[in-house]
């Protein structure tokens, strides 16, 4: 069954087009990543999916309900982590925690088993304002305060914007958990390296969907030649590498570069050229795309 | 006051009470460097840098940034570096050609010297067309590098990146960095902290903040090889969770 369905979804602020037809579906106990850069949408489609704002055209559904015909229905049953920390920063962890508990209807004893791994970690320091937490525990309290009504579909907006990348491993560890209970989760991030650990992933950009499918799919159906080159000067690789026929796109990623070229190539041939062209010491690979790869092939240059 | 130094800090400490916020760090960093400032959240980083650009006052050990001391010519540090946080330091309602005559204005450059800078900076980044243009109006990517074209509007000799690319388009992320490079080129300092491993290797030196002290400094290429490690985000992942 799905969780949620969004139908051909678009809005639009004054001139600007946030959201541009925008369809896919997530199933329950799905993983769902929606990846691409600030200003891509991502926080329009949360809010009308999470019925706090009204699309100009399209529909859908969360847990099994219409978003604007059975949109009480759905406050209860839905989860909500705004990008924005919301939390009351003048209760303390524990009181942040019970009013959302009370807010819904329930008690933090009733669905403590959902929030225990999480909420253990912040329970030593139960007694702090919610304002002078670390970034880290705000974000695992805002995570507990958006469970504790044992949602069946969870909106996570940017989760882990911020955050250093030690943290953010544990903050997808336990999204799994969740995951493995049952719940569906939509959950943004504009962290490319994280599109791997999501069962499937929209890639965003300009309000609309580039592509859809499980990042593993994503990778084994990208059939461009793609290279890695390290260089120990980069910068002077790539320069050269733009101006030459055979190159689609050259972009640094980390320690080395990124080349697709237009038709297959040899690796030796490769470096055969470059070396002919003064570039010595190279290392070159015939690699397979990461989603950020696969993101800027299929994204738009923005001038 | 000719020192091959953008930065130099010995032992620099912070103290809140009995927590140790920065723990003597010390630590160079060369004129035209690349620096990257990495850490985890709550590793002190924040607080380090606040010392290092004049907002706060380290509880001891020495430093000079720009040739001024961190303990006494706060004032002039202030005036001899950029400073680019990761929220746009923009005014949203002003236009692209208001905000950098009100910096230019704030950083006490005459009327002339601000309309050279509007020419130049308009020029530089293709921004003519929208220079009456509210700075709302403008793509992210836009903003972010009138930001650090603004933070630079007074010619420092260095200048900080605080999480300059955070949440930034992939494309728009790369195009930033060739700019870095290019002001790096022309002997300015940039000193950057970044959550994006991918882009520590970009940077000539990283240092690795751990628990308020710095526990890793040196080029990307001999961090991988001390820590035994492909990539930074290795590196960051095995210091980070010692």
């Amino acid at each position: 069954m799905e969780a949620i369905t969004v139908e051909n979804i678009t809005k639009s602020y004054d001139k600007v087009l946030a959201l541009d037809d925008v369809s896919f579906t997530v199933e329950k106990g799905e993983l769902f990543g929606l990846i691409g850069p600030d200003g891509a949408g991502k926080s329009t489609l949360f809010r009308i999916l999470t019925t706090l704002l009204l699309a100009d055209k399209g529909g859908g559904k969360v847990a099994g309900h219409p978003i604007v015909d059975e949109y009480k229905e759905i406050r209860k049953k839905v989860g909500y982590m705004p990008g924005q920390f919301s939390l009351y920063q003048d209760l303390s962890i524990e009181e942040n925690l019970s009013f959302f508990a009370t807010i819904f209807g329930t008690t933090v004893a009733e669905n403590y088993d959902l929030i225990k791994d999480i909420y253990v970690q912040i329970e030593p320091f139960k007694k702090r304002l919610a304002g002078k937490l670390s970034g880290g525990m705000k974000q695992k309290l805002a995570l507990c305060c958006a469970l504790v009504h044992k949602p069946e579909v969870l909106f996570l907006d940017e989760p882990t914007t911020g955050v250093d990348s030690v943290s953010r491993v544990e903050f997808w560890d336990m999204l799994k958990t969740l995951k493995e209970k049952g719940i569906a989760i939509l959950v943004s991030t504009p962290y490319m390296d994280e599109a791997t650990l999501c069962d499937r992933i929209a890639l965003i950009q300009n309000g609309k969907i580039l592509k859809v499918d499980s990042p593993q799919q994503m990778i084994s159906d990208f059939k461009k030649p793609l290279f890695a080159i390290k260089s120990n000067d980069t910068y002077k690789l790539l320069n050269y590498l733009r101006e030459q026929k055979f190159t689609e796109s050259a972009l640094p990623f980390g320690e080395s570069l990124h080349l697709i070229t237009n038709e297959s190539y040899e690796v030796a041939q490769l470096n055969k050229h470059l070396k002919y062209a003064g570039f010595l010491d190279l290392t070159t690979t015939r690699i397979q795309p990461t989603i950020e790869d696969i993101f800027l092939d299929v994204s738009k240059p923005i001038s | 006051m000719s020192t091959p130094f953008a930065i130099e800090v010995d032992k620099l400490t912070k103290r809140f009470g009995d927590f140790t916020a920065v723990d003597a760090i010390t630590f160079k960093v060369k004129k035209g460097e690349i620096f990257g400032f990495l850490g985890a959240n709550g590793a002190g980083k924040t607080t380090a840098i606040k010392m290092l650009i004049g907002l706060s006052k380290p509880s001891s050990g020495l430093g000079k940034v720009a040739g001024f001391d961190v303990n006494k010519e706060t004032e002039n540090i202030k005036l001899n570096i950029g400073y680019m946080s990761q929220k746009f330091s923009l005014y949203d309602d002003l236009t692209v050609s208001e905000n950098i005559r009100f910096y230019g204005g704030i950083y006490g450059l005459s009327s002339k010297q601000i309309k050279e800078k509007i020419s130049e900076i308009l020029e530089e980044l293709n921004l003519l067309e929208v220079a009456n243009s509210l700075v709302k109006s403008l793509p992210l990517g836009w903003k972010q590098r009138l930001a650090f074209a603004i933070s630079m509007v007074h010619s420092p000799d260095i200048v900080f990146l605080d999480e300059p690319t955070g949440g930034v388009d992939p494309r728009v992320r790369r195009q930033f960095w060739e700019t870095i490079y290019q002001v790096a080129e022309k002997g300015r300092t940039v000193f950057v902290t970044t959550h994006y491993m991918d882009e520590a290797e970009y940077c000539d030196r990283v240092s690795i903040m751990v628990a308020g002290k710095i526990e890793a400094l040196d080029t990307p290429d001999n961090l991988k090889q001390q820590f035994n490690a492909t990539s930074m985000d290795e590196v960051f992942l095995k210091l980070a969770r010692q």
